[in-house]
């Protein structure tokens, strides 16, 4: 596939090429409120006066087209096959970031073959200088193609909530990361806490049992860091069945709140 | 008291009713002399089949047999008897589903007879029937109860091992490789041969919904490096080391149960505290 971009990246191609930084959102289990957090996320970032982009990497069963409302005519299907250039699949979302939505049901991209791994590539190579961040959001699980979309990444936030399942999927997440990518610092945020504490209590827990039984193949266990938590809130079912964004909706809500305090740590942190 | 006397009526009622209705609706839905069963009955009768003891012709429970006996055939491979590959794919992908709900360790093995075309040639079709019979009974005669042998077509074989750790599984294959190439095949005119196969191996990716073309690609590309390697050998692809224990699961959920303490300003802090 080609990517082809209207305009040259760098007009001067003296001037040194500011790169991205590149964050994977990912959780093992689905329905933790993964894409929700990383459209408020990025939303958030923005507000701080970033560029961001949403590259939706879960092609098996997208749904940042759901959260957002947003049913564009083109999507990252289409540069896939060839119809469209990878500028016109770039739109601007409501939360004054940009998105690159892989389009509902691709259910033939949900298989990792080498031509899906050259298009994500390409794809990702070509937006990189275009903006300061991009978050990656996968789909759930630990399939082939999510495993690869993180790896396209400096970082990761691994979302879990307070269930077992939850927290079990995102334990198996980790110790993958370990042992296939040699992830050896990663960012945990919880999401759907009902008491504030818990959030923190479970990352220092997953922190004990990632040290005792994980050793990445540098023998180091990943260090996790806990970036923060998202409140039970009902202002986020709210704006999930208004199809908005929380922090357009409610940007003083609890959980809003925790959304930013998560990008204001995000940023804190150094890069890598 | 009321429902005593209910739960007695039940009772005889759920007692009386099958005796009395089965024959009824056996005699309405399955009058057995309007099927034409001759063919199903001589291929059953080929394979050999044994018609049930102590049950009628024609009964419901004799139909039953012969449609259990049908199934039995049309998913076993006639030379070997071994599974053939219809049960083979329903298998895979039942155990690829129970791998990623469950996350325990599976292997896939394939196994290829090496050279065999020479042994065909050499010796005729007959003697390579021999020499496939054989080989399935070793790669049989290798596993537990619980695994899947199968005849995938020709002189390939696979095997479905659920609840394999990494270590077994290396000892299995190497096992079933010495005990072919220690077992001579006598074929027509007295003759022994001495055979070898080559086996590659995978894992399935525990924790990660995959599918079975793909679990079968990575055995397959160990088979490939067994014969590239020199034949005679196995190889197998180790899987990355992500089971979730029970003893990990219990630490992990201690969690729950302990909320801290010592937890003091809640969200909006704005500061990057905790580094673990």
């Amino acid at each position: 596939m080609m990517v082809t971009m209207s305009a040259p990246a760098t007009a001067n191609p003296t001037a040194p090429v500011r790169l991205a930084r590149t964050v994977a959102i990912t959780s093992g289990k689905g329905g933790v409120g993964k894409t929700f957090f990383s459209a408020n996320l990025a939303a958030a970032l923005s507000r701080q006066g970033l560029k961001v982009l949403v590259l939706d990497a879960d092609l098996g069963l997208a749904n940042l087209d759901v959260v957002l409302n947003l049913y564009p005519k083109i999507t990252l299907h289409d540069v896939f096959t060839g119809k469209a250039e990878l500028d016109e699949a770039i739109l601007p979302a409501p939360g004054g970031f940009s998105v690159l939505l892989a389009g509902s049901g691709l259910v033939e991209y949900s298989r990792l073959t080498p031509e899906v791994r050259d298009q994500l590539v390409s794809i990702f190579e070509a937006v990189k200088p275009r903006f300061d961040v991009i978050l990656i959001d996968t789909g759930a699980g630990i399939s082939d193609v999510v495993l690869y979309a993180v790896s396209l990444a400096h970082e990761v936030i691994v979302v879990a909530t307070p269930e077992p399942t939850s927290m079990t999927d995102a334990y198996a997440t980790i110790k993958v990361l370990s042992a296939q990518q040699g992830r050896e610092a990663l960012h945990v945020v919880v999401n759907q806490v009902g008491r504030s504490g818990d959030g923190r209590t479970i990352c220092h827990q997953l922190q004990q049992v990632v040290e005792r039984f994980v050793q990445g193949p540098s023998g180091v266990p990943p260090k996790l860091t806990h970036l923060g938590d998202i409140p039970l809130d009902s202002s986020v079912r709210e704006a999930v069945q208004k199809r908005q964004l929380l922090m357009e909706l409610h940007p003083g809500s609890a959980a809003a709140q925790g959304v930013v305090q998560v990008a204001t740590r995000l940023l804190a942190r150094a890069q890598g | 008291m009321k429902w005593v006397a209910a739960a007695r009526l039940v009772f005889i009622s759920r007692q009386k009713r099958p005796a009395r209705k089965e024959p009824a609706i056996a005699a309405e839905l399955v009058p057995p002399q309007d099927l034409r069963l001759d063919l199903a009955l001589s291929l059953l009768g080929q394979a050999g089949w044994v018609p049930p003891q102590e049950v009628a012709t024609g009964s419901a429970a004799w139909l039953q047999a012969v449609i259990d006996g049908l199934c039995d055939v049309s998913s076993r491979d006639a030379l070997t008897g071994l599974a053939n590959r219809r049960q083979f794919e329903a298998a895979i992908a039942r155990e690829v589903d129970r791998v990623a709900r469950v996350g325990e360790p599976a292997l896939l093995l394939v196994a290829d007879i090496d050279h065999f075309k020479k042994v065909n040639d050499t010796w005729g079709h007959a003697a390579g029937d021999e020499v496939i019979k054989s080989v399935a009974k070793c790669l049989q005669d290798c596993v537990r109860p619980m695994d899947l042998v199968a005849r995938l077509g020709g002189e390939e074989f696979a095997i479905i091992l659920p609840n394999c750790p990494p270590a077994f599984g290396q000892t299995v294959s190497e096992r079933i490789r010495l005990k072919v190439a220690m077992q001579p095949v006598a074929v027509i005119g007295g003759q022994n041969l001495s055979v070898t196969v080559s086996i590659g191996g995978a894992f399935a990716q525990q924790w990660v919904r995959s599918s079975s073309t793909l679990w079968c690609e990575r055995a397959d590309q160990q088979l490939y490096r067994a014969k590239a390697e020199g034949r005679n050998l196995t190889c197998l692809e180790m899987p990355p080391l992500t089971v979730v224990s029970a003893e990990e699961k219990g630490l992990l959920f201690g969690a729950l149960g302990t909320p801290s303490a010592d937890f003091d300003s809640g969200l909006g802090d704005g500061l990057p505290t905790i580094t673990e």
